[in-house]
């Protein structure tokens, strides 16, 4: 290969602008790289980093400050609807998202997330999905399926008695508030691209429709699921998908059109 | 001529943080301090603020969290049970700086308890409420005036030193009504621009962060050192009160809030009859006016401290006065349990003598 064709090689990968150039702390085999890189592709698409708040959750994501370029407030665990809710109406002119688990969001924050979507905050909220309390080591969340073993599920999900895994993004989308909501996974290249995209849409709802948007993510959690990272992204598609199916449940500004 | 209104307390608050520039409020309905939203709700459009009548307690004080953190002046109000549900919130907010106002119409309780007046609140306030070792600027209206006068100074005073403020009234002067002269709100010379606020990074190329999470090695520690640096700053600075008839006073009768308006009577009545007694009003219950109980019983006087619970603050002024002499009266709060006049009366005469 000749000088002159490396200088005409393009780069056609790298690290979006929105993200720091720091390493995360999360496991091997985590996909909140992945979806903390996608949600950076869309405030790039949009061009909206240096004028972007975002609130983190309490669990592995409280961190996102030091992984976005953008200013961030800590919310307490499960309020963080409600703090972007404050934050959006003093800048209603700036982006504004959350970004939540699922203990976060669909257990002691299910107040927050049902009500700040009914009123239709035009913010947007990223829901991580990975079946567990990841950062406090493993417990039973909301989400867990039927009969997965956690740390204080050690017989396995009993529906009996600890009821059923909540699909948060069908109980949204039937809200009149909610403009979009979506479930994307990132466990292959396709969902990947196809999470970008919902993701994008999210940012979108807020930005051109004035509308609340909402895109969980499927995610995995090799650690407390004790698989190792391939076996734990092959579970996405064997167990989480059939339970919790992908697809677009509500996009008012399609309807509308 | 000043123009008077007739107005309740709590509406005063409402029309106090208005006046003060406040333009967001987030709330949820409790008795009995509700006419502060309802205020609010119908004044707030033509100002061009913000009401958001929440989904509980929990999500107003969130609310009030963002909003300040986006350098808004804001509140919330609520009452006793309402308070309670808000400590998270006011943890979060104290642990990160957050500025705002939270308006407490105390009333009764433990538990749903009731709907009067009450002061068993004072320890949730004073003492920080919430978890980690915090606390709050607590002022005590005593009158329907200071209620507008002292939302003012609130948001001063938060803004001014980055540590919530609370209002810690009660159903009595929430409810009553009497003469307000509204007056024009002035910002203090010294109220430094929220440069920590959060508008998005910008050009300024570094991203600002409101939190109250610090996990490396002695971060934490010293962040709560400068938490409770200002917490003595201000005990050096914004310690207010009131004093009445304490130049020759034997007896000091201390109270605050609604009690102190009915002791302010008892002594007058004392004196009248030749009793030397006086009253020491706190104002500022955080920072506790410490040093004000030492001058006023240097020559070896006693007090009285009175209190619509059965002894939360007589605590403090105990600490403040350790060789002085501390009686306390106290009616544990609920329906028909508010003192007469007459009744702190008695007691101002079983600890003082007529001596003219």
């Amino acid at each position: 290969m000749s000088i002159e064709n490396v200088e005409a090689m393009k780069q056609v990968f790298s690290r979006p602008a929105s993200l720091n150039a720091v390493q995360t702390h999360f496991c091997p085999g985590c996909q909140h790289g992945v979806i903390h890189r996608l949600v950076a592709q869309a405030m790039d698409a949009f061009d909206i980093q240096a004028q972007t708040i975002g609130v983190a959750s309490v669990g592995c994501s409280v961190f996102l400050y030091g992984y976005f370029g953008i200013d961030v407030i800590e919310a307490p665990h499960g309020r963080a609807p409600a703090v972007a809710t404050g934050a959006k109406r003093v800048h209603p002119q700036r982006p504004v998202f959350t970004y939540q688990g699922d203990g976060d969001l669909a257990a002691i924050g299910t107040s927050e997330i049902i009500h700040c979507a009914n009123r239709g905050e035009p913010i947007t909220v990223i829901f991580v999905n990975n079946t567990t309390y990841g950062m406090t080591g493993g417990q039973m969340a909301p989400t867990t399926l039927p009969s997965q073993k956690t740390s204080t599920s050690p017989y396995g999900r009993n529906t009996s008695k600890d009821g059923y895994p909540i699909r948060m993004t069908e109980l949204l989308a039937g809200l009149e508030g909610t403009a979009y909501a979506a479930r994307v996974a990132v466990d292959t290249p396709q969902h990947v691209l196809q999470a970008g995209k919902a993701i994008k849409k999210a940012f979108q709802t807020q930005l051109r429709d004035n509308g609340f948007g909402f895109v969980e993510v499927l995610s995995t959690c090799p650690t407390n699921w004790g698989m190792n990272p391939v076996d734990a992204n092959a579970r996405v598609a064997e167990e989480m998908i059939p339970y919790f199916p992908l697809g677009v449940f509500k996009d008012a500004a399609a309807q509308g059109e | 001529m000043t123009k008077r209104l007739f107005v309740k307390g709590n509406e005063a608050v409402a029309m106090g943080a208005l006046e003060a520039g406040c333009r967001y409020y987030f709330g949820y309905p409790i008795t009995p301090q509700s006419d502060i939203p309802e205020y609010i709700a119908r004044e707030m459009p033509a100002l061009g603020g913000e009401f958001i009548q929440a989904e509980s307690e929990i999500a107003s004080i969130n609310m009030l969290l963002g909003a300040s953190a986006c350098g808004a002046r804001a509140m919330t109000s609520s009452s006793s049970p309402g308070i309670s549900l808000k400590q998270e919130g006011i943890s979060y907010m104290a642990g990160s700086e957050c500025p705002g106002l939270i308006v407490n119409i105390c009333r009764s309780g433990p538990g749903l308890g009731g709907i009067d007046a009450s002061q068993a609140d004072y320890f949730q306030a004073t003492k920080g409420g919430g978890h980690g070792g915090y606390h709050l600027i607590v002022l005590a209206p005593s009158s329907v005036q200071e209620m507008y006068d002292l939302t003012m100074l609130a948001f001063d005073l938060s803004d001014r030193y980055r540590v919530p403020a609370m209002i810690l009234a009660d159903a009595v002067i929430g409810q009553m009504k009497e003469a307000l002269e509204p007056h024009p709100y002035v910002a203090p010379d010294d109220l430094q621009p929220k440069d920590w606020a959060l508008i998005g990074p910008g050009e300024r190329g570094v991203n600002k962060v409101v939190k109250s999470l610090y996990l490396g090695d002695g971060e934490l520690e010293q962040h709560n050192l400068k938490l409770h640096r200002k917490y003595a700053e201000m005990q050096e600075k914004e310690v207010r009160y009131e004093g009445y008839e304490l130049d020759d006073a034997e007896l000091v009768v201390t109270a605050y809030g609604s009690t102190a308006r009915i002791a302010h009577t008892a002594v007058r009545m004392a004196r009248q009859q030749g009793y030397k007694v006086g009253l020491l009003r706190p104002i500022t219950l955080f920072p506790f006016p410490k040093e004000a109980y030492k001058h006023h019983t240097a020559a070896g006087q006693k007090v009285l401290c009175v209190e619509l619970n059965t002894g939360q603050m007589v605590d403090d002024v105990r600490l403040a006065v350790p060789c002085v002499e501390v009686e306390f009266y106290g009616r544990a709060p609920g329906a028909g349990s508010l003192p007469t006049p007459e009744e702190l009366f008695a007691q101002i005469r079983l600890h003082c003598e007529v001596r003219s």
